[in-house]
């Protein structure tokens, strides 16, 4: 029954149509930016910025977003089985407690390793 | 007149018109929760807030929407001019769209379909992208850090809300909204009451899914100035304030769907507390009655005129609706929404008063609380709701006394992973 | 035209337009961008197919996720000296040569087996709802492939820990 997604994209489209509307409609109202002074430059506490902003930011944001990718992938795979639950009875239980406890073994391992500690 | 009927009787006309009617719906409560923060955070901390601006201060949104509307709109020089359009659209985009698949009443939503929690899991998880992208546009050190940070603990606790909500699915059966509501129904028993640990991971995961408070460094002021919004002025940074909020909507509607029984009344199956279905009328009475004792203790004079004026106005428009929500058609028809809405507010209390409560996680005390503490938990509760069930179902054991129990177990695995580490 | 038709050519188009854009824009952040409009589309045409488990899943792990890392990584590195190499080198000539080939070589084989693909379409009670197929084929007759994908998590998961900490 793909029509009961189409409500769904209404409200998308109208929802990424507001902004774009009003800051139109806004900028019909607004004064005009002038480039005066230091007030189109970053702000960073009033000293003037050094520099362009993209440098290197370190590993731990890399870490994070992979092993986030990974449990995501996890979560995915309970979802079809949680549906089924019942159907699936003791079998189903077992047979995730395998997969989970893969899982947890590589999260123990995670641990110990230092890959969980954010300094 | 005909055509017009007919015309209302397409399907999709009739979608548009309830989606219309829940955006508006959404952007007032929106509005007026930015207004009803500022007044819960001043009582807390025993000052009165806006109370200048209308009655009370209640027409202070609509001063702010066109303060904001009406400013300068300064982008900064080197930013990138398309990303920095597009990021607080897909940040509003993710915020709004969801509430499409929330079911409010009985029979309003906007729709229902088959995998409907997923979806608003996946379109929830599409705000993060405007996040990183508003960030990096800006040009700027304190943004693109604010972002990177506030990404890095979204998505951290994004996977034990995952956790969580499968915990509820595991009771429901089905991951269709208004099913999940149905099967608490069936059930006659609220899931929170059944799952306690989960719906505590699921509010601690919401709270710090939103960048709120004790989990909002990201963006506080004295940390980062404000985030990734740093470099944002005028109706764009009114736009990721306006999606922030609305997030916390989202992931209220979604606690209260998922655990707190939706639009169902407390104790829905028992019969004896039927008299609760005139909630909604004692609370507009008390509203009204409020209003008009506030009327007459307000001071007399023509500079207080209109605001005299206002509070009568709502104070009538109180008592209004109070005696015709007494017919009791109507007074079926607005169970649903009431109770669905009671409940998100009272979640939007709780919000607000952590934020005035509590002080903020440093960085990595969130990352650790999120990765050693959080994810461990929701897993084993997943593996004890599980292994409950099954118990109930083979054995025989009564549902409520395994499910008691794996809470229990539960909670042995969580004193055992907040222990003290010497 | 039917409604379906419609909607997958406008897809389609959506699809390959912002694919072919993902590999000629300079910026790596428009790459990105675009991108995730391919993904998305491609999520819509699964729910066109009423697969709509794996339009969500695609949605919450490929653009929730992987692009997220993408991003991450596109910020991590030094973008100046990356936007500045020239994009093409001294081959090109050869690899348009052998894309050429290729791409004959596809346009044959389709249009010889075009008749192959065509399927009746089913009965609309036929159709169950994706997740619970995907429930009972996954638990029942696919248990080896799920174990092994617990595996293959837990490789992914050592790899990227040990690559990236190499200290």
């Amino acid at each position: 029954m793909p029509e009961n997604y189409v409500p769904i994209l209404m409200f998308g489209v109208i929802a990424f149509l507001f902004p774009v509307v009003t800051l139109w409609f806004a900028s019909l109202l607004r004064p005009d930016s002038r480039d005066v002074g230091f007030r189109r430059k970053p702000y960073e506490c009033g000293v003037p910025p050094e520099g362009d902003a993209r440098g290197r930011f370190g590993v731990r944001f890399y870490i994070i977003a992979i092993l986030f990718v990974i449990f995501d992938v996890e979560t995915i795979f309970l979802f079809p089985w949680a549906v089924q639950y019942k159907a699936l009875g003791l079998f189903g239980l077992v047979e995730m407690l395998v997969f989970l406890g893969i899982l947890i073994v590589g999260y123990i391992w995670l641990y110990k390793k230092g890959a969980l500690e954010w300094v | 007149m005909t055509t017009l009927l007919e015309i209302l009787d397409q399907p999709l006309v009739l979608a548009l018109i309830r989606v219309l009617i829940v955006f508006t719906a959404l952007s007032l409560i929106v509005a007026y929760l930015v207004y009803a923060e500022r007044k819960i955070l001043a009582h807390i901390q025993v000052r009165l807030g806006p109370m200048r601006v209308g009655p009370h201060g209640l027409l202070q949104p609509i001063a702010d929407g066109l303060k904001l509307l009406l400013k300068e709109d300064i982008i900064p020089e080197g930013a990138d001019r398309a990303v920095f359009w597009l990021a607080p659209a897909i940040t509003v985009l993710a915020s709004f769209t969801a509430f499409s698949l929330i079911p409010f009443a009985d029979n309003f939503y906007v729709t229902d379909v088959n995998v409907g929690l997923l979806f608003v899991i996946a379109i929830s998880s599409l705000g993060v992208l405007g996040i990183i992208l508003g960030g990096w546009a800006s040009n700027s050190h304190y943004p693109l850090l604010g972002a990177l940070r506030s990404t890095a603990q979204l998505v951290s606790y994004e996977v034990a809300l995952s956790f969580a909500l499968i915990s509820a699915i595991l009771l429901a059966g089905t991951l269709s909204m208004n099913g999940i509501v149905k099967a608490q129904l069936q059930q006659g028993v609220w899931f929170a009451f059944m799952q306690p640990v989960a719906f505590f991971i699921l509010f601690v995961a919401a709270i710090a899914e939103t960048n709120r408070n004790p989990f909002d460094l990201p963006e506080a002021e004295s940390e980062l100035v404000a985030g990734f919004h740093t470099e944002y002025s005028g109706f764009r940074f009114s736009l990721f304030f306006l999606a922030e909020y609305a997030a916390m909507v989202l992931v209220s509607s979604i606690a209260v769907t998922l655990f707190l029984g939706g639009w169902l009344r407390p104790f829905p199956n028992v019969e004896w507390l039927g008299f609760l279905r005139f909630a909604p009328v004692v609370v507009f009475g008390a509203a009204g009655t409020w209003c008009f004792l506030r009327f007459f203790r307000f001071p007399t004079g023509r500079e207080w005129f209109w605001q005299r004026l206002m509070l009568f106005a709502l104070g009538a428009g109180a008592a209004a609706a109070a005696l015709g929500l007494l017919y009791p058609p109507v007074l079926v028809a607005s169970q649903g929404a009431f109770w669905f809405l009671a409940k998100v507010f009272l979640f939007l209390y709780a919000f607000i008063w952590f934020r005035g409560t509590f002080p903020r996680y440093r960085f990595d005390q969130l990352m650790r609380l999120g990765w050693h503490f959080m994810i461990p938990l929701a897993i084993v509760n997943v593996i004890f709701c599980g292994v409950g069930l099954v118990l109930s179902w083979e054995l025989g054991w009564n549902r409520s006394l395994s499910l008691l129990l794996a809470s229990g177990a539960t909670l042995l695995v969580a004193a055992w992973l907040a222990r003290e580490r010497s | 035209m039917t409604f379906y038709e419609v909607t997958f050519y406008v897809l389609a188009v959506v699809a390959l337009l912002s694919a072919i854009l993902v590999i000629t824009c300079r910026n790596p952040v428009h790459s990105a961008i675009f991108l995730v409009l391919t993904l998305l589309s491609v999520a819509l045409i699964f729910l066109q197919l009423q697969a709509e488990f794996m339009a969500a899943v695609q949605i919450i792990v490929y653009i929730g996720g992987i692009m997220v890392l993408f991003l991450f990584v596109i910020m991590l590195v030094n973008l100046d000296v990356a936007v500045r190499q020239a994009p093409y080198n001294r081959q090109r000539w050869i690899a348009g040569f052998a894309a050429l080939v290729l791409l004959a070589e596809f346009t044959l084989f389709i249009y010889q087996g075009r008749d192959w693909a065509k399927l009746p379409p089913a009965a609309a009670e036929a159709v169950q709802p994706n997740t619970e197929l995907i429930g009972r084929a996954l638990f029942q007759n696919y248990i080896l492939p799920f174990e092994v994908a617990s595996l293959l998590l837990l490789v992914a998961m050592v790899g990227a820990v040990l690559m990236a900490k190499q200290r």
